[in-house]
């Protein structure tokens, strides 16, 4: 594993390539960590060299700044930029859109200017220059819908670079009736994750889910670790949990190069 | 004595207009301070692209196709509206036939055209909205003066419409007679001269006049109805799509008061004594602790729904509803601007917009996934609205959700939205082989 946390790299006296920015999601929720470990796995086939902040890391600070908590929003940005600052980051790579979006456009006003991607871009980035090799031999086409999150789509206008890359690992794409710029939330934005929906008709993450789930895919494809649990609970609701999956991006590609 | 009434009902609706106009502005700038950071040349572009050329529009085809109707309709019906009002002042009759050759025949002609394309346009805009009852049309904000101020504006200019074709209609009839010289070309209102060919030649004059005055005053009437009206967007979609900020739709500033403090308290920042730090209300509670582009953004607003028809929590059943965000910042506005105009300055009265209009339910219900951005086609932004209300009640008013409570809480205490430990964050590497 070309892996470890920024502490352990600087006591090597060398410095890894990239930041991967783990987020609250993937350090602790069992479905999101799993994620972590196989976009690791596909940095360590493509031979990037990658730390992470590991204790040091804390929430950017997204849920704080969207629930209208701008004190704690800071507070927490600011110790972030700190941290990064100290280890000389200058390049971080996070599997969460909502980290993405904040350490992206939100950190540079508190004086933290990083270049941010999303997962979804960088490994499109290592395939493109040839660092993540696909397999040559064929592989049946399975039927994909890919949810785009609102960070990375509306939020960054990034629609491109998920979808290319799950054609790559052999996804063959239907679109939902409302897709890219038009996309329906799952639900969890705005700290919505985080409280009891308002009282109304149906929950947002069922809606959502229906109208995936009516193109009849073998999987559902999510970039981000709260559509994947809004997602799946709507897959379970639905009681079709056990023919359509739901994946991450970097899982699928990651089972394509036979890594998991 | 015609061209005196005249004279003197122009330059009275004109005074109106630009008294109205002025109060709106005045009533707009009592918004917080708002600054651009981009480039003026970037902005120009953004506003040619958004209000002059309609891009956004056309996500919605037949309502684009329509706009697009009556709005080259309004320019080019514009070009006679000023030969009309040439006409009033020096009491002449079609003054610019005379001096433009063919080029009167081309100006006739093409708004003749518009005229007959305005008229399907606003039926089919009518069509919609009454019979068809595009959803959007018919949410629960959607009652009382909203619908009846679409329908005016709709109604309105069909009446003005009608008006300028009997205008031409029987001028025609009194050229074939050589009461009036000749001028222009009429392609549509030439279907109507029968219907006048039985009439004496006093009856035609009295008719194209009536006609020329009730078309002209229904235009002044118009404009001074505008600055009450959704009709605003006409002019305000020009300044607010120059002025809306050209970065990513996920980006939220910071508050700069805010940085201010959090930065003493971190010991980032030498404490400044008397610094302003957070003076000043954190969040917004009434319009005016808004910035003064959130006001325009209401103003701007014609209610056409888009963003509350792809809102989720909207779509869902939940209370909030972009649209009336846009709305209840209008009307909370509108009502300052009466006070300002009533006694020429504003005391706050212990109302505001959050509370008096728009309720925590609502703006708690909003998951910020920029749907009813990406929507607008005058570039309007709820969302702004709904964050800074709620930094109020959770800055200012400590009145955030229980659930919410428990996440700072956790974010404090262990810079995690769950209570979970710190010390555990690396733990999914270490199954790592």
């Amino acid at each position: 594993m070309a892996g470890k946390t920024l502490a352990a790299w600087a006591a090597t006296g060398e410095k890894p390539e990239i930041l991967y920015w783990v987020g609250c999601a993937a350090s602790f929720d069992d479905r999101a960590q799993k994620v972590a470990r196989a976009f690791v796995k596909l940095l360590d086939a493509a031979g990037v060299k990658w730390g992470i902040l590991g204790t040091e890391e804390t929430c950017t600070g997204d849920p704080a700044k969207r629930a209208g908590n701008d004190f704690l929003f800071q507070m927490l940005a600011l110790q972030n930029i700190q941290t990064l600052q100290t280890y000389e980051v200058e390049t971080i790579v996070a599997t969460c859109p909502h980290c993405f979006n904040t350490l992206k456009n939100e950190y540079p006003q508190l004086g933290g200017n990083f270049k941010v991607w999303h997962h979804s871009q960088y490994l499109l980035h290592l395939i493109e220059i040839g660092r993540l090799k696909l397999p040559e031999n064929g592989v049946a086409e399975t039927i994909t819908v890919f949810h785009d999150p609102c960070y990375l789509g509306r939020g960054n206008g990034e629609y491109e670079a998920p979808r290319t890359l799950l054609r790559k690992a052999g996804a063959r794409l239907r679109e939902p009736e409302r897709h890219r710029d038009f996309a329906l939330c799952c639900g969890a934005g705005g700290a919505q994750m985080f409280k009891e929906p308002e009282p109304g008709k149906k929950d947002i993450n069922i809606e959502r889910t229906e109208e995936l789930l009516a193109l009849n895919p073998a999987q559902i494809a999510v970039g981000c670790p709260f559509c994947m649990t809004m997602i799946s609970d709507g897959v379970k609701h639905a009681g079709r949990q056990g023919e359509v999956r739901v994946q991450d991006i970097a899982e699928i590609l990651a089972e394509r190069l036979g890594l998991i | 004595m015609g061209q005196i009434i005249f004279a003197v009902v122009l330059v009275g609706a004109i005074a109106l207009f630009v008294y109205h106009v002025r109060l709106l502005r005045r009533t707009i700038l009592l918004g917080r301070p708002y600054h651009l950071s981009d480039k003026p040349s970037k902005h120009w572009r953004q506003m040619i692209e958004v209000a002059l050329l309609q891009k956004k529009m056309m996500d919605k085809p037949v309502a684009s196709a329509a706009h697009w109707v009556i709005y080259v309709g309004f320019l080019v019906v514009n070009v006679e509206v000023i030969e009309i009002i040439l006409d009033g002042l020096l009491g002449t009759h079609r003054l610019l036939a005379g001096h433009v050759g063919v080029l009167y025949d081309i100006m006739t002609v093409g708004s003749e055209i518009f005229l007959a394309l305005v008229l399907v346009a606003a039926v089919v805009f009518l069509w919609r909205r009454n019979i068809q009852k595009v959803p959007r049309f018919h949410t629960a904000e959607m009652k009382g003066w909203p619908p009846l101020d679409a329908n005016i504006i709709l109604w309105t200019e069909i009446a003005l419409v009608i008006a300028l074709l009997i205008m031409n209609a029987s001028d025609q009839a009194l050229q074939q007679r050589k009461v009036y010289e000749a001028a222009g070309t009429f392609p549509v209102s030439r279907f109507l001269v029968p219907l006048f060919e039985s009439l004496s030649d006093s009856m035609l004059i009295g008719i194209e006049r009536t006609a020329w005055w009730v078309h002209i005053l229904g235009v002044l009437a118009f404009l001074n109805y505008i600055p009450f009206s959704k009709h605003l967007h006409i002019f305000l979609a020009f300044p607010n799509t120059y002025y809306a900020p050209i970065q990513p739709a996920g980006k939220v500033d910071s508050l700069p008061q805010v940085t201010s403090v959090v930065k003493e308290a971190l010991g980032l920042a030498p404490a400044e004594g008397a610094t302003d730090g957070a003076t000043g209300t954190l969040g917004a509670k009434d319009v005016t602790d808004l910035t003064w582009k959130n006001l325009l953004d209401a103003y701007t607003c014609t209610e056409c729904g888009r963003c509350t028809a792809v809102c989720p929590a909207h779509l869902t059943g939940k209370k909030l509803s972009p649209r009336k965000i846009m709305m209840d910042t209008r009307d909370r506005l509108e009502e300052i601007k009466r006070a300002l105009h009533k006694t020429g300055k504003w005391e706050p009265d212990g109302k505001s917009l959050l509370g008096d209009y728009i309720t925590a339910e609502e703006i708690w219900a909003c998951t910020t996934c920029n749907a009813c951005v990406r929507a607008c086609p005058v570039l309007i932004n709820p969302v702004s609205i709904i964050l800074q209300l709620r930094q109020y009640l959770v800055m200012e008013a400590s009145q955030a959700p229980e659930t919410i409570n428990v996440l700072f809480v956790n974010l404090e205490n262990n810079g995690s939205p769950w209570a979970l430990p710190a010390a555990d964050r690396a733990k999914w590497a270490e199954t790592l082989t």
